[in-house]
Order: structure tokens, then sequence, then C-alpha cells
């Protein structure tokens, strides 16, 4: 696989092609198996990202400490918000729904991880619902946000232990905000300077679950992500350029990461999770939760 | 070398990679050293694992793993509930395995029948995981190959024996790694392989009088 988005890009630009047939190519010749193989791989994982949408939007999830769920049903059917009605409220409503699916124990894809499973699936099957996008398209931009993935797997970190909040949902709007420029008919260098776009608004976000549970802030920053994501695929398919190249950005977030204060990297140690109600929320709901399960 | 669908995926039930579904891919290893569902099982938390655990749901998850349940299978929400009706004797504990332990690390002790084995495994993030002790023995499984473990004694040639011995029953090697415990004269053997093993290879092992006890690990990741 690239481990430099920018020969990515040129390979495309050089052959003509679009990133997710180079991302494919590359894939098959790694791992010795057809394209058609890795397709019908990532077409799996679409129809799991969708059923997680569909079954978080109807809101009656709980998760285990109860501290989030049926925000995504809220958003939905609320009127009042100047996006109201929008593709935009709608792709907010999907990242909701997706990590509430996931608090509740419910099956999702981690792409990458997890705690940042709602990005790309809000962002993608949002734009694709609003557009009538169809299935194959829908593959290729998932190829492409595994290149996205992959290279910042390659060159800083996917892991909130690891690099903070930047490298989960940061990584996961970079990798939205490329596969769906590319999607909507951005060419390879457009999808580059959305990649840009989407990572540099996430530098430095720390990881700081309240009880170190996937649950808050972490359902609210899928929300966020996808709305750094949408920003970013407007700008980049107008036409705008971000003037730091998008390994450059993923560099500089895995340099933060190292640099980040263990606090601040999962342990509920610090941010968040470490004020004053961060801390009486989490002991309440974790007794909650032995409670439930005694 | 970082493959798309480590990226896109695993497909899981939620809500952590490392904590939910690394912890369901230690339970499905450990299920292999018994040969099937434990009788009684002991599960002992350390770190994070110890502290947040019970929010991700990684005692269903190890139990769930124990029981044969994948990563994705959703029946890992209510598999505490799946191995009490079966009668399924299991404790949990939180301890400190060791003070430079990873922060996801789980020691598994179970009982089968007549057979007693423990492990102890760390989940290393995306859902990613090592099992680095079994039955005391220092070993490395990442649960990406099937692979074969077994105890012997150290006999000259034992190698060469169940080298050939698979590649009769046409089985290729991946890797082998022999270790030695350091109380007695046995030897300690990982052997991953590229395709799933049959019944046959296990019964022709243990046919040979100096192979104590085997054991297969299903490949619990791509």
């Amino acid at each position: 696989m690239y481990r430099a988005l920018a020969d990515a890009i040129r390979d495309a630009e050089a052959q003509g092609k679009t990133l997710s047939q180079v991302a494919l190519e590359a894939e098959s010749a790694d791992q010795a198996r057809p394209i058609s193989e890795i397709r019908d791989a990532l077409h799996r994982a679409l129809v799991v990202m969708r059923g997680a949408v569909e079954q978080g939007v109807v809101g009656d999830l709980k998760s285990a400490s109860g501290l989030v769920g049926g925000d995504a049903a809220k958003l939905m059917a609320s009127s009042h918000g100047p996006l109201s009605n929008t593709l935009f409220r709608d792709v907010l409503a999907r990242a909701l729904a997706v990590q509430e699916v996931n608090a509740a124990m419910g099956v999702i894809v981690a792409a990458p991880t997890a705690g940042g499973a709602g990005v790309l699936p809000a962002v993608l099957t949002g734009i694709a619902t609003a557009r009538g996008i169809g299935e194959d398209a829908l593959v290729s931009a998932l190829a492409t946000a595994g290149l996205i993935g992959a290279v910042v797997a390659e060159r800083a970190s996917l892991s909130g232990a690891e690099g903070g909040c930047q490298a989960e949902t940061g990584a996961a709007a970079g990798m939205a905000a490329g596969a769906a420029t590319e999607m909507l008919g951005g060419t390879p260098s457009q999808v580059g300077h959305a990649v840009a776009l989407a990572q540099q608004a996430t530098l430095g976000l720390i990881c700081d679950p309240l009880g170190g549970l996937v649950e808050l802030p972490c359902v609210f920053r899928n929300a966020t992500g996808a709305a750094i994501a949408m920003a970013a695929i407007e700008m980049a398919l107008a036409g705008v350029t971000f003037a730091i190249p998008a390994d450059e950005v993923i560099d500089v977030m895995g340099e933060i990461g190292r640099e980040m204060d263990v606090r601040y990297r999962e342990t509920a140690g610090g941010g968040l999770a470490a004020t004053p109600t961060g801390r009486r929320l989490a002991r309440q709901r974790l007794v909650q939760i032995k409670r439930s399960d005694a | 070398m970082v493959s798309l669908l480590d990226i896109i995926g695993p497909v899981m039930v939620g809500p952590s990679s490392s904590h939910t579904a690394g912890a369901c891919r230690i339970g499905l290893l450990a299920r292999g050293l018994v040969g099937g569902t434990f009788d009684r099982a002991h599960i002992e938390l350390h770190g994070s694992f110890a502290r947040t655990g019970e929010g991700h749901g990684t005692d269903k998850a190890i139990i769930g793993g124990l029981l044969g349940f994948r990563p994705d299978d959703d029946r890992l929400r209510t598999a505490l509930d799946i191995a009490e009706k079966e009668g399924l004797t299991f404790s949990f504990e939180n301890t400190t395995i060791s003070d430079d332990a990873h922060p996801n690390t789980v020691r598994i002790t179970l009982d089968r029948a007549h057979r007693h084995h423990s492990l102890i495994g760390e989940s290393i993030g995306a859902g990613r995981i090592r099992i680095i002790e079994i039955d005391g023995y220092p070993t490395e499984i990442n649960g990406s190959h099937h692979t074969i473990v077994l105890v012997a004694e150290d006999i000259t040639g034992s190698i060469a024996r169940i080298a050939t011995l698979l590649a009769d029953d046409g089985v290729n090697i991946a890797t082998l790694r022999l270790s030695r415990h350091q109380r007695g004269g046995d030897a300690f053997m990982v052997i991953e392989v590229d395709e799933a093993p049959g019944e046959q290879v296990r019964d022709d092992l243990r046919k040979l009088p100096w192979v104590r006890w085997t054991h297969r690990l299903d490949k619990v990741s791509a």
C-alpha cells in the first residue's frame, strides 16, 4: 500500500485513474487477491455501515452507562436548527446514529476504529442517498478511504491511546473528506486537498472519554468530525486548495500525538474526563453498570 | 504492511476495537487451548481491561469468545447470560499481571473435562491481539494464522518428525517456534500453518508417544 498520498495522486494522474483504482491495484498486488474479492469485502462493510445507520436513527438504544443514546433521532425530528431538512443535518444524525449503535454493543465497522466509526458511513451514505449514488461508487469511495487511512496508519497513528482523538475522529474526517470528494467527481489532487483541509482542522484534538468509555464525548466528536469532513469536501470541490500537502499535515498529526501528554490519550486522566462533572458522571455511571450487570 | 481491509474493518460488536473485538479474539484463542467450551473459567483482568472493561463489555466479549462467538456476533451482548444458562462456571478478578504489562492484558485459566490450561493475551489496538504466554511458556501468537500448539518431550529429531507428519497431511508450515520450560525438559512448539489443519493432523500428532498434548487455535483475524 502507498505510504504517501502524494505518490498515489501522482500515479493516478499519470495513468488517468482515480485514487480508488490505484488503491485497489496496490491492495491486490500486496495481498495477492483479485480486485473483485477486495471490492466484495468492502461491499460487505458497506452493508454493515448502512445497517448501523438505519438501526441508530430509530433512537431506542441505550449505552452501557446510559450516558448517550437517542440523540440521532432527536436531530432527525427537529425543525428548529438552521440545517433542518438538509443533507448536512442528515449526515450529522447518521454519525450520531452509528456511534449510538456502537455504544450499545451493536454491530459496526471499525473504520478506522470503533471510536471513530460514525464519520465515514455518515458522510458517504448521507451524500449517496441525497444524490442517488449507487453501490459501485460507494465501494470505490471506501477503497479511497482505506488508502487515506493506511497512509495515516503508516505516517502517524490510528489509535487514540497513541495519538489522541485527532488519530481517530480526525483521521476518520480526513478519510471521509477524501473519499466523498472522489465520489462527487473530484480529481485526485482535489482529494488530497480535502484530506489536508479536514485533518488540519482536528490537529491537537485530545482523547478524553468519561470513565474511559467510548461514549462521551466520542459520540458527539463523530458528528462534529463529519461536519469538518463536509466543510472540507465543499471547499475542495470548489477548487479551494490547502498549501500544506496532506502527507505533511498527517506527519504533524503524528508528531503532536507523540508529544501529547498521556492524560490526553484515552486514559480518562485529563480533558473532559477529568472535569468535576466528568468525574462525577463517570463514578455514578460505572456504579450503575455494575448494578445492572449484577 | 497495512491492508485496506484492516482500515475498513473489522466488522464488530461495539463499543471498542481493543476492549471488545480484541478481547473476544483472545477468548477465541483460549477456547482452542481446551478444544471447546470450558466447564470452568477464571479471568484475571489487568490495567485498562480491569478499570474500564465492564463499560466496554470486555467481560461479555471474553466469555463470548470462549463460547466460540466471533467479534461480529451479536450474541456477545448476552454472552454472560448464555454461559449461565448453559450451567458454566466463570469468575472475574481484577489483578496486576506485572508492572510493565500492556495496559490491556488478560490471563485466562480454563478447565474442560481433564484439561487445564492458561494463557496471557494482550489487546494491542484496532482489534489486533497478541498471546504472550501459554501454560507459563513465553510465546507470541497473533491469531492471523491457524496455529498448532503442542508440548512434547524434548527428544532429538522431534521437529523433523512433526514437520514430516504435517507435510504428509498436506499442511504447509508458515512459521515454527520452539521454547523450553525452565522447570523441565519439555519443549513448547507453536506452528503457524497456511490452511486449517484437519482432525487427522491432530490425531496423528497425538499418536506420537512423546507428544504430551496438542491443540489447534483457529485464526481469528485476517
